[in-house]
Formats: C-alpha cells, structure tokens, sequence
C-alpha cells in the first residue's frame, strides 16, 4: 500500500511539472465540449426554398403562404422557369424546389388530385429528410384544409369524427435538440482520451526512458505498478468528468436529470475498461508514438464510429450492428444519455452497467496479465 | 565466500546465442569487472543475475537466491544501475531518491540519513531540489549510482556506468565505486575502458557470449602473455606496424597512440643477444628516424584482450 502510494504521489508530481499534459486533461476537455456543443447541430431553423409557381392562383399562394408561415421554409428565390429552379438546386443556394403546375386550383376546384413537384438537395440525406418531414406535415393540414371547405361548399356538414389527431408530445429533450443528445456522450470521449490515450502514453514513456528497467530490478510487485500508474489516470478521469459536467451546466445549460453518485459510478466502470485498454497498448508499443498512433487509430476511433456516439446503431448494416456490442463506449453513451437526460438509476440501466463491468473486469485482467508477463 | 555463484548460465533468442554456457564466481566484496565488445553478451547477463531476463538453461545463485526460482529475493538485495540514465527527469534529486528508496522500503530517519549520504557522494549536498533533468552527465551517473546503493545491497549491478563521462569524472566515479566497496558490498562492473579493469579485483573476459579469460589483472597479464611485450615509439606507427606483422618474431602488433605494442613469441631476458637482434631488425623498418625507442614493457590488460580477441579469430 506505502508503496502504490508512493507511485501515485510521483505520478500526480510529474503530472504538475508537465504543462501539456495540464492542458490535454483540463483544458482541452472544455474546448472540445464548447466546439461540440455549437458544432453538432443537426437541427434545421429554416430550409432555403425556391418556387416556381405556373399557377400564379389564389390556391397556390395560399399553400405558399401556410407553407413561409409554418416558419421552416424560406423562399428565397421566386423563378420564372423551371431551369432557373434547377439552377438554383445545382448552386446550393436552396436546398428545396418547389413546382407548382398551372392546373393546381382548377384540379382542387375540381375535386382532382392536384399535384405540386418538390425536389431536395439529397446530398446532406438527413437535412433533405427533415425538410420532406416538414413539407409533408403542411401539405397534409393544406388538403384536409380543402377537404373540409369543400365539403361544407357542399353541403354536407360532417364531423371530423373518428379521425386519428395526434398530440406528439417529446421526452427528455422537448426541442428536439441535437445538442442535448450529444453532449452527454462527451463524458464518454473525454475519459477514452485521458484514460486510453494517456495511459498508454505514460507508460510507455517510462519504457522509452529506462525508467520501466529500474523499477523491474526493484522489488516492487506488477500489481503496485498498475495499481500506481491507473489510479491517477482514473482521478484525472473525474477531475474531467466534473469539468465536463459544470461547462454543460453553466454555459449549455443542461442538467444532469439523474443521480450525480450513479454517474460517478458508472463512470468509473467504464474506466475499468478504457483503463484496460490502454495498459494493453502500453504492451504492444516500444514508443510513445506507436502508442499514440496504436491508441487512436486502432482503438478510439473504431470505439467512436460504431459506439453510436457519431451515427445511429440502427442505421447500420446488421453485421456491424453485431460488432457494436463489443464497444464499451456504446452501453456507457446509452447509461450516460439516460441519467443526463432521462434521469435513469440503476433499476432501468443494470443490464447496461452490468455488461460494461464484466467487459472492463475481462479487458483490464487480460491487459495485466499480459503487462505483467512483458515485464518478466 | 560466494557472492554470485554462476552455473551453465545460457541465453538463446530464437536461433542466437546471446550467452553461451558460461561460468563463475564472484566472492563477496570484491570489484568484479564484466568485460567485452559490444555485443558479446554482457548487458543479457547483467540482466538475467538481477532477475529481469529469465536464463533459457542453466542457473545463477545471486546472495544466495536463485534467479531462476526466486528472482523476487533476487531483487531485494542488489542494486542496479543501468547503461541508460535511469532516474525520472522530471522529478527533483530529493523526489527520486524519496521514490526509489521508498521502494526498497527505506522510511523515516533512516532514509534521511541515506539520502544524505547519496547526496554527499554525488556532490549534491544542498541541491536535493533540483529538477534532475539539469544536472550534468557526471552529476547525474553518481546520482544514479547513489539512488542504486542507498538501500545498501549486497550486491551492485553497474552496467557500463562510466560511457559518456570525461576522465575527471570518471576517475571521481571510480573513487565512489571503491568506496562502495569498502562498505563491504561486492561491485559488479561492465565495462569498456580496460584502464578501468585494472582498478577491478578480478575480471572475466567474455567474446560471442562465451567465457574466455579470468583472473585477476595481474593474473591475465602473466597467465595470457608469456613473451616479451615490447614498446617502440616512431613516427609513422601504421606502417612500421604493417611492416612488423609479417616478421617471424612477432605474435601481436597493435598501435597505441604515437607507440607500437609488439608482443613477441617468446620472453627474452633483457640483455640477450636474441632481444638485440630482433630490435636491430625493428630499427631497420622504422628507418633513420631519430627519435625511434624501443623499450621492454610491461604488458597492459588491453595488449592481453586484443591478443586474446585476435587469437580467437
């Protein structure tokens, strides 16, 4: 015990004597979430449109007018033709086109299906769906707004009985911000970065120093050493996580909905994992930059791309689907959503944390075993 | 008595034979000097007698432990200081030898008083807050020898302590080493400087990791070079050394500096009529050069290695 401590009193004062690190762990933490929390915006405020409307009638003005009213659409461009709207849509200065043919108010008053021609910019495929999802809500309200007028022109006075009228209510995040849902999951890469990264790095530094062959003639024991050189990574890992926590407080404004104690908890969990990782790069990496190269390209960024954090594991191909259970960071992105944002404990999140744990237990056993069998 | 005992030790990596079946012993207190080219096998064994290199056969008892059983006991009772400065850069003098006589479980009075000592050798009294990375190499390679001892093993394992450093503080860091040795703990040293064997109480020879010479110094002198070593001072040594080599008398002609070192077949009395004529014939090859001189000497360990290297070849 004298002697763990002893190690991590000398790691905590190198740690200060060393500026960089002292920005990696404190500062870069902040940048990355302030950078995230304005650069990840999926949201849509308004879709640039143009209209190329044949019609000119009083018809189409009115879907025009619900359509800019509805506070999505903003017509930017009114064409005269229709290579002029292609133009446009070839230019990128709108994403939207939207055609109305000259026979759309005869067809209503006519009781025919008028048509109107919408064409998106597919290139940004999550951009174009959202804006569909928006057209189609308008045009929807619009032709039932017909339906009913015309049947009251008629006559027949009927009620809008046994007809389905959703009231869409959103949880957890009710403007549907991408920032809220994103956030969170920086807790996540920040401890990967710290507890991955630097792990490594700080071991295999003291290889590439000598350092390492002095204390293996010592008698100190492996265990005291990993012991020694995880415990102040896992600190720094909280230190982090706390500032991580109060900028998304203070300066996005979101709070943790759940137990901060179960959050440290989990935490930490998924350090058992991360930890283990980077013990086991240290061991397949003779220098600092192998295991810089090691720990970023083979580890966090895979861990990144299929643990959800950047794109939706339902969207992906099912083999790779399959793959995503193996990455610590998925179950910890779904705990740490669910206690920031849903206010989720243990009784919703256990299967989670249990599988996080019995991984990090699996990875960080491994990982010693192989250290300690690399030192002898 | 027996301070390191070694047996049969080998080690293989993969089809290489870093060290090949060697043997010897090493008594308590004395200088033992580990000598060989780059290469021969010296560091592997180094490593293996303080337990970090498991032997591929044979064993080592090293203060009674076996490295091969109890590597851990092993470790607890030498000191060890490598090639490579070994100290944490970015800690202080007083931080690292906090931490590393921490480690070998000195606390309280004790450790302050050996790390007052460690301070007083390395000629950093006063300095102990001083970021370790700014000292000189000297500094430094009595610091490290400093933080290895301050535990006060048994055994001290030096490997190569001296590479780098300038005569002055070589000779300071010879001092320390006898002073070590004078507390009683035994001192094994590799090294490449055959100046320094002499200091050594006894010396083993190793070449392609196998055992090929030891004794004492005065021993290898005697038992190695039964002839006549000659030294003769000229101007132009390189050829005059060619010139030498073919001539029947000679076993051994190396150059040192501004002089040959010419080892003969046999060993000639001083005034012999023999010794006259093979330096008359040596005359003849360096020329009419005045300040030509040819004087017998006694052999140094470095004309012993390079004849017991070139034999070998």
């Amino acid at each position: 015990m004298k002697i763990i401590r002893l190690f991590i009193n000398k790691e905590f004062r190198q740690f200060l004597r060393d500026p960089k690190m002292f920005v990696i762990v404190l500062i870069a933490p902040i940048i990355q979430l302030v950078f995230l929390g304005y650069a990840a915006n999926r949201d849509l405020n308004y879709v640039n449109t143009a209209v190329y409307d044949m019609d000119k009638s009083g018809k189409s003005r009115e879907l025009l007018r619900d359509m800019e009213g509805s506070g999505f659409f903003k017509f930017n461009d009114f064409t005269a033709n229709y290579d002029d709207l292609e133009k446009a849509l070839d230019d990128g200065r709108v994403l939207c086109g939207i055609v109305i043919p000259d026979d759309f108010e005869k067809n209503i008053m006519n009781r025919r299906t008028a048509d109107i021609q919408i064409i998106f910019d597919g290139s940004d495929g999550n951009k174009a769906s959202i804006a569909s999802g928006y057209i189609l809500n308008i045009l929807n309200n619009f032709s039932s707004e017909i339906t009913a007028e015309i049947q009251e022109r008629s006559g027949l006075k009927r009620s809008l009985a046994g007809m389905i009228i959703p009231e869409t209510r959103v949880w957890y995040n009710p403007n549907l911000t991408t920032r809220n849902f994103m956030l969170p999951s920086i807790v996540g890469l920040i401890l990967i970065i710290i507890t991955i990264n630097m792990t490594s790095l700080a071991i295999v530094k003291e290889r590439e120093v000598g350092t390492l062959e002095q204390l293996i003639v010592t008698p100190i024991k492996p265990y005291q050493m990993i012991v020694g050189k995880l415990v102040p990574f896992t600190i720094l890992g909280f230190v982090s996580i706390i500032l991580v926590l109060s900028v998304m407080r203070f300066w996005f404004g979101i709070e943790v909905k759940g137990s901060l104690t179960f959050l440290f908890v989990c935490s930490f969990v998924f350090m058992l994992s991360t930890l283990g990782l980077g013990l086991f790069v240290s061991t397949i990496s003779r220098t600092q930059q192998q295991a810089m190269i090691t720990s970023a390209f083979l580890v966090i960024m895979p861990m990144i791309f299929l643990s959800g954090f950047a794109f939706p594991i339902d969207s992906m191909p099912e083999a790779i689907q399959y793959l995503t259970y193996l990455i610590p960071l998925k179950y910890f992105i779904t705990i740490i959503r669910g206690i920031v944002l849903k206010g989720l404990g243990f009784s919703e999140l256990w299967k989670d944390l249990l599988t996080l744990f019995l991984m990090g237990a699996a990875i960080l056993t491994v990982s010693s075993l192989r250290f300690r069998k690399k030192l002898e | 008595m027996k301070s390191i005992e070694v047996k049969n030790l080998t080690k293989k990596f993969g089809d290489f034979i870093s060290v090949n079946d060697i043997s010897f012993d090493v008594y308590k207190g004395e200088i033992f000097g580990f000598l060989g080219a780059n290469g021969a096998g010296k560091s592997t064994t180094i490593k293996m007698l303080c337990g970090i290199l498991e032997p591929t056969s044979g064993d080592a008892l090293v203060s009674g432990f076996s490295i091969d059983k109890d590597p851990e006991s092993v470790k607890k009772n030498i000191g060890y200081m490598s090639q490579k400065f070994s100290l944490y850069g970015d800690l202080t003098v007083n931080e690292n030898l906090n931490f590393f006589g921490g480690i070998y479980g000195l606390e309280g009075s004790i450790l302050e008083k050996r790390k007052d000592w460690a301070l007083k050798i390395s000629g950093l009294e006063n300095k102990g807050n001083i970021l370790t990375s700014t000292l000189s190499v000297g500094f430094k390679q009595r610091l490290a020898l400093g933080a290895a001892v301050m535990h006060e093993p048994k055994i001290v394992f030096l490997d190569e302590p001296t590479g780098g450093v300038d005569p002055v503080s070589r000779r300071k860091f010879w001092d320390l080493i006898h002073e070590i040795s004078d507390k009683g703990m035994t001192v094994f040293v590799t090294t490449h400087y055959l100046d320094e064997a002499e200091f050594c109480n006894r010396i083993i020879l190793i070449n392609a990791g196998k055992l090929i010479a030891s004794g004492s110094p005065a021993e290898l002198k005697e038992e190695f070079i039964e002839s006549t070593v000659l030294e003769i001072v000229c101007d132009d040594t390189i050829a005059v050394t060619e010139l030498l080599s073919d001539e029947d008398y000679s076993q051994n002609v190396s150059v040192f500096g501004n002089s040959i070192h010419l080892i003969l077949k046999k060993k000639y009395s001083e005034n012999s009529e023999e010794l006259d004529v093979i330096k008359r014939s040596i005359s003849e090859k360096t020329g009419r050069q005045d300040n030509v001189k040819i004087n017998i000497i006694l052999p140094s360990l470095e004309d012993v290695f390079l004849n017991l290297l070139e034999k070998r070849e």
